[in-house]
């Protein structure tokens, strides 16, 4: 019993503790505020699909392109000890890319909107790579080498389809976005399911949890046993480009529209956040997927329980705020060690009172 | 040295990047239409937001660059920036070059006094397009502008006309604070004041489609009841319109929930000329037309600020040739 | 007697998470004493200044301080009532000035005096003759410097106990000397002084009285004069000396007869100058000179540890290049770098992890180590060197010195390495571990490894190297072997001038 108290504090859950707790306590204040928000509905959408519905279904969609960002930036996280501020815009110009490829082909069929796909993946990877180059050779730190993307990305975005907010509008398009006939779970959260396991599979068939952690725990060390942390933070950036490839194709097809301007505006902040709640270090090193997958559902949870709230969605980033400075002094060290000090004071006490009983 | 000649690398790397980016804001900068102005062409100087500010914009610097061609006897040097001060700068330029007339959809309202002066001093007349600037009267022609709280009332009017036993309002919001946002609420707050309509949300979505569809799900996970969704643009109507569609609720034409938008988008027009959404406010970028009338006589303005006639379109009765006119983008 | 205490802690307690690190452990310092702190890594030292700095809180336990008893809340307080420390890592700035260095967090008023501060901390530094500059940045200086700054930090502090904690890993004899004619200095005036090493002959050189520690237990207060240098390790150790000095006796270190290994001609790198070497199958050979010699920058090189700029390499015969770490590690050589905390491990990983790292680097990146098998590797090497620590997860960084330097020795021994170039395996770490390094070394000669093995202690090379490199000025000026292998040739040959 003993040891496996402990062991949540220290051990394997440890770092997932802030992230499960805010999931908690967001559940509790919203069965506490309305019991029924988080009922599941089963319904027939427009296309005739049977579709799950509610407040749940909509937090875990809605988190889709977070929870991708912000599993990419982990890594990125943790290898350069820094983050990536370009993450919104290059998903933007992704998006564009897709679209583009989209519009250019006379039908929209299963190989066209892979061939589209792939041709953002390669963009947003190019981009990566860029922004890899700049941190890893030119040892720019990570948020200065990515603020010039961030900065122009919108831009670039802008000149691949013009001004206007093209649209494309097929099945296929929608199935992405928005639901598949006859599996009644939202796509988007299945595609995470599958980036999540993809990820596993990451570090199971190749050592590139291992070699991120040491290089950026320790990279003199980590130089001096042959690994190559060129290749390894350039390989952060070039992942998370992948992701952001998902994350710009999701948010395109949610609508069938690219609005360069607003397609996943602000998410670089979410995502950097999401990677924060999920307990990883943003100074790099050890670091858990899994942490920020839930961070990403964290927010989301909370602006989906703000707007059920009816609270102004001006409003809501200074809520967010608020519960982020909370989980976050909360997670950090000095707090984390004032706990398990008084910890450690109550379970000698508690032992103290035991060896007086047996006296 | 060795970090140094990194720097100098990344800085030529900034430097390019920096350099392409600027390219599409204002590489057009003062070209000049044709390129020899003899005595009968109009030195034309045109200080406007760049196209890539929006679709508005871009059919807006289109209608400019078309109307005042050399074609219809103009010398046209164009500037675009998002930046007041480098607006302020180029207008400065246009009054040293010597054109004759300057036009200006200026970045911000405020800051413009002198340049305006001393275009009234150098005998270069002046009209204001798209957007007011805070100054006297006396130093311009005309303000030529769109009415945003026109454009509401219009949009209400219409949505009273359709004689709903009752309306429950879903009311998305641009950005706060943006004229268009101000206008468009307008009218509609009116109404919720007067009891008339109810409000079941007013949220802002800052001009954002995903936004928009958060909103309108959050509702309708709320079991809340509405019947009409006012969308301050194209964009957030189409989000608010994924929600419904994912959740089962028919709208448009015959559906359950009046959808209305903003812009003329020519994609929104095609879907109310479908059915799908049941109105679209145009907020219309032609403002250059009327300004060459003025231009060359062929009207005169009846007061100093000239409200651009804005149409309502409805889904019963729009048709193909309308969005070939009004509709703007592809 | 008892009016001379200056400091006192009593039964003092402290646990970590599955760890007793101190189990009342008494400690008693005069005034005008030099005290010799000794044991073993793990024995408690390091924890036990800890608590009387401030940075830790003891479990159970008192201090008193000239008769009063007090308690100690943080590094700052401990400052306040007079004891200062200078740690084993340089704690200071290096982007700051030495003036700012120290004067720092001890600002007299709210503006900072850049002028008065230079002029006070120059004219401290002219009186211990240290030979920096008060505004010169720190991180110019040399390691050896910048010790000698933080010790003068704490003597312009006026502190009653002064503190330090292994001041002379890293600097040369000279340097030490002053360091004692300082430590002698203060000592007349009346400080307390905790003197932690593990050079032994120091401590002998200074040190008034000695306390050991054993395993987080007193092993005893004694006088210096009154406990032979032997008896003293063998209460560090708890074990007689035989071995010790069995190892020292085993004089067949000749192993000319195997074929030649490794050869460099014309190597140099970015911070070595260009120089030949060669090593045979099965041999020990050292690199010996004072600090900043370039005998740590030679073996870089062979590593390609820093950038490679020249010269021509051949293993078993066959040219090959070596020019970044990879290449050495494919080429089978194995290097343990001299600064084990910047160089060698990887902190927040576990034991596993930092064992099964360079060789997972040699599988390449496609081929993991499954974790079944890692978690093999991984007891085998803890279980064969004798690692000390709570499992094979455990963070490697909160192991003490002696078992991460284990840790490390593991992940190359893990490599099945051909040559093995050790740095300063030995700094650091306790007399046991450093037995069972040297130990360690001798087998793997036997087994057909080739070693090179860098230690500040000419004893411990002479102990088990067949062949000394000797180096100074970045040059090497000698080679000693056979019956030239002695101490007093060793020095001869580093401090030059006729052989």
């Amino acid at each position: 019993m003993k040891n496996q108290t402990k062991k949540v504090f220290s051990g394997g859950l440890g770092q997932l503790t802030i992230p499960l707790v805010a999931i908690a306590l967001l559940v509790i204040f919203n069965l506490f505020r309305d019991p029924s928000f988080f009922s599941i509905g089963i319904m027939h959408n427009n296309d005739g699909n049977i579709v799950l519905s509610g407040n749940l279904i909509s937090i875990i969609n809605g988190a889709s392109e977070l929870a991708i960002l912000a599993m990419g930036m982990t890594l990125v996280t943790a290898a350069c000890g820094g983050q990536d501020i370009s993450v919104g815009a290059a998903a933007a110009i992704a998006g564009s890319v897709f679209v583009k490829i989209l519009k250019s082909m006379p039908s929209i069929t299963g190989g066209t909107v892979v061939l589209a796909f792939i041709s953002a993946c390669i963009v947003a990877m190019l981009f990566g790579t860029f922004n890899g180059t700049l941190v890893a050779v030119f040892k720019i730190q990570p948020m200065i080498a990515t603020l010039i993307l961030y900065t122009c990305g919108r831009s670039i975005a802008y000149w691949i389809n013009g001004g206007a907010t093209p649209t494309v509008s097929s099945p296929i398009i929608s199935g992405i976005g928005s639901f598949i006939p006859g599996i009644p779970i939202p796509t988007p959260v299945l595609i995470v399911v599958l980036a999540a396991i993809l990820f596993r599979l990451l570090f199971h068939f190749t050592s590139l949890e291992l070699f991120t952690q040491s290089v950026g725990i320790n990279g003199s060390a980590a130089r001096l046993n042959g690994i190559n942390s060129t290749f390894i933070k350039l390989l952060s950036f070039i992942i998370l480009g992948i992701c952001v490839a998902i994350a710009g194709t999701i948010g395109v097809s949610r609508l069938g529209l690219i609005n360069h301007e607003t397609l996943l505006l602000d998410v670089e902040m979410d995502t950097i956040l999401a990677v924060a709640i999920g307990g990883n270090n943003l100074g790099g090193g050890k670091f858990k997927i899994g942490g920020s997958i839930l961070g990403a559902y964290v927010i989301q949870m909370l602006t989906i329980t703000l707007y059920a709230m009816k609270v102004s969605s001006t409003d809501v980033k200074a809520y967010k705020a608020i519960v982020i400075i909370l989980l976050v002094v909360i997670g950090s060290p000095v707090v984390k060690a004032r706990v398990s000090k008084l910890m450690s004071q109550l379970r000698t006490a508690k032992a103290e009172n035991l060896t007086k009983g047996a006296q | 040295m060795k970090r140094f000649k990194a720097l100098v690398l990344a800085a030529t790397l900034v430097a390019s990047m920096a350099l392409t980016a600027c390219g599409s804001g204002s590489g057009e900068t003062a070209s000049t239409a044709s390129s020899s102005p003899s005595s009968g062409t109009i030195k034309v100087g045109v200080v406007n937001n760049p196209p890539s500010e929006s679709g508005y914009r871009e059919a807006n610097v289109k209608d400019m660059e078309a109307v005042f061609s050399a074609a219809n006897g103009y010398d046209l040097k164009t500037f675009y920036s998002l930046k007041n001060d480098e607006q302020l700068q180029a207008a400065q330029g246009f009054i040293t070059e010597g054109v004759d007339y300057l036009l200006i959809s200026a970045a911000e309202t405020t800051g413009w006094d002198e340049v305006l002066r001393k275009a009234q001093e150098a005998g270069i007349k002046v009209y204001l397009f798209d957007r007011m600037i805070d100054v006297d009267e006396s130093l311009y022609e005309a303000a030529v502008v769109s009415d945003m709280a026109k454009e509401g009332e219009t949009a209400v009017n219409w949505l009273l006309g359709q004689d709903l036993s009752e309306y429950n309002v879903i009311h998305i919001q641009g950005a706060m604070g943006s004229d268009a946002q101000i206008g468009r609420t307008g009218a509609l707050d009116e109404q919720f004041a007067s009891g008339k309509m109810n409000k079941v949300v007013q949220q802002t979505a800052t001009w954002d489609e995903a936004e928009a569809k958060k909103i309108v799900e959050s509702v309708i996970n709320s079991g809340e009841d509405f019947n009409v969704i006012y969308a301050e643009n194209d964009g957030m109507a189409k989000g608010a319109v994924a929600a419904l569609d994912e959740a089962g609720i028919t709208h448009g034409v015959d559906g359950k929930v009046i959808v209305m938008g903003f812009d003329c988008n020519k994609w929104a027009l095609r879907e109310l000329l479908a059915g799908a959404w049941n109105y679209d406010g145009q907020c219309s970028p032609f403002q250059a037309q009327i300004i060459s009338d003025l231009i060359k006589g062929n009207t005169t303005a009846s007061s100093k600020k000239i409200i651009n006639q804005e149409k309502g379109f409805d889904a019963k009765t729009i048709t193909q040739a309308d969005i070939d006119t009004y509709g703007l983008g592809e | 007697m008892q009016d001379n205490c200056l400091l006192q802690m009593r039964g003092i307690e402290k646990n970590f998470p599955g760890v007793r690190a101190l189990g009342g452990v008494d400690f008693t310092l005069r005034k005008g004493e030099i005290h010799a702190l000794m044991g073993e890594n793990g024995a408690g030292k390091s924890t036990l200044i800890k608590i009387l700095t401030g940075v830790y809180q003891m479990d159970g336990g008192e201090i008193s301080l000239e008769g009063n008893k007090v308690s100690i809340r943080s590094p700052q307080d401990a400052q306040m009532k007079g004891i200062s420390t200078v740690y084993q890592e340089i704690t200071l700035c290096p982007n700051l000035t030495v003036a700012e260095n120290m004067y720092i967090g001890r600002e007299d008023s709210a503006w900072v005096k850049h002028k008065e501060y230079e002029k006070r901390a120059g004219a401290i530094l002219d009186s211990l003759g240290i030979p920096a500059r008060s505004s010169q940045q720190l991180g110019d200086c040399s390691l050896a410097v910048q010790q000698m700054v933080a010790i003068a930090r704490a003597v312009d502090m006026k502190c009653k106990v002064l503190i330090l904690d292994e001041p002379t890993s890293s600097l040369d004899d000279k340097e030490v000397n002053m360091l004692f004619d300082l430590m002698k200095d203060l000592k007349s005036q009346g400080v307390g002084i905790i003197f932690v090493t593990h050079f032994l002959e120091q401590v002998y050189e200074v040190s008034d009285r000695i306390t050991v520690l054993r395993n987080g237990e007193l092993v005893g207060e004694y006088l210096t004069e009154e406990l032979p240098q032997v008896e003293l390790v063998a209460k560090m150790i708890g074990k007689e000396l035989d071995e010790l000095s069995a190892l020292s006796e085993s004089e067949d270190k000749d192993h000319e007869a195997g074929e030649v290994f490794y050869e460099a001609k014309n190597l140099s790198s970015s911070d070595a100058l260009p120089f030949d070497f060669s090593i045979r199958k099965g041999e020990v050979n050292g690199f010996t000179g004072l600090l900043g010699s370039g005998r740590s920058e030679s073996v870089r090189a062979i590593f390609g540890a820093d950038k490679v700029s020249g010269g021509t390499i051949k293993i078993k015969g066959d040219p090959v290049k070596i020019t970044k770490p990879i290449d050495a590690m494919k080429n089978g050589i194995g290097y343990l770098a001299e600064d084990r905390k910047r160089d060698g491990i990887i902190a927040e990983l576990s034991v596993r992890e930092n064992i099964i790292l360079a060789l997972q680097v040699m599988n390449g990146f496609f081929k993991p180590i499954r974790r079944s098998e890692a978690e093999a590797f991984a007891d085998e090497y803890i279980k064969v060197l004798n690692i000390k620590t709570a499992s094979r997860e455990t963070p490697v960084g909160s192991l003490s010195g002696g078992n991460q330097q284990k840790v490390i020795l593991a992940r190359w021994l893990l490599t099945h390495p051909d040559y093995l170039i050790l740095d300063e395996p030995t700094r650091g770490i306790d007399v046991g571990t450093k037995l069972e390094i040297q130990k360690l070394v001798l087998k793997l000669a036997e087994e057909g490894v080739s070693v090179t093995f860098i230690s500040s202690e000419v004893e411990e090379m002479l102990r088990t190297c067949s062949r000394l490199i000797v180096m100074r000025d970045r040059h090497i000026v000698g080679e000693l072997k056979g019956k030239d292998l002695n101490q007093a040739q060793v020095m001869k040959t580093i401090a030059g001038g006729e052989s």
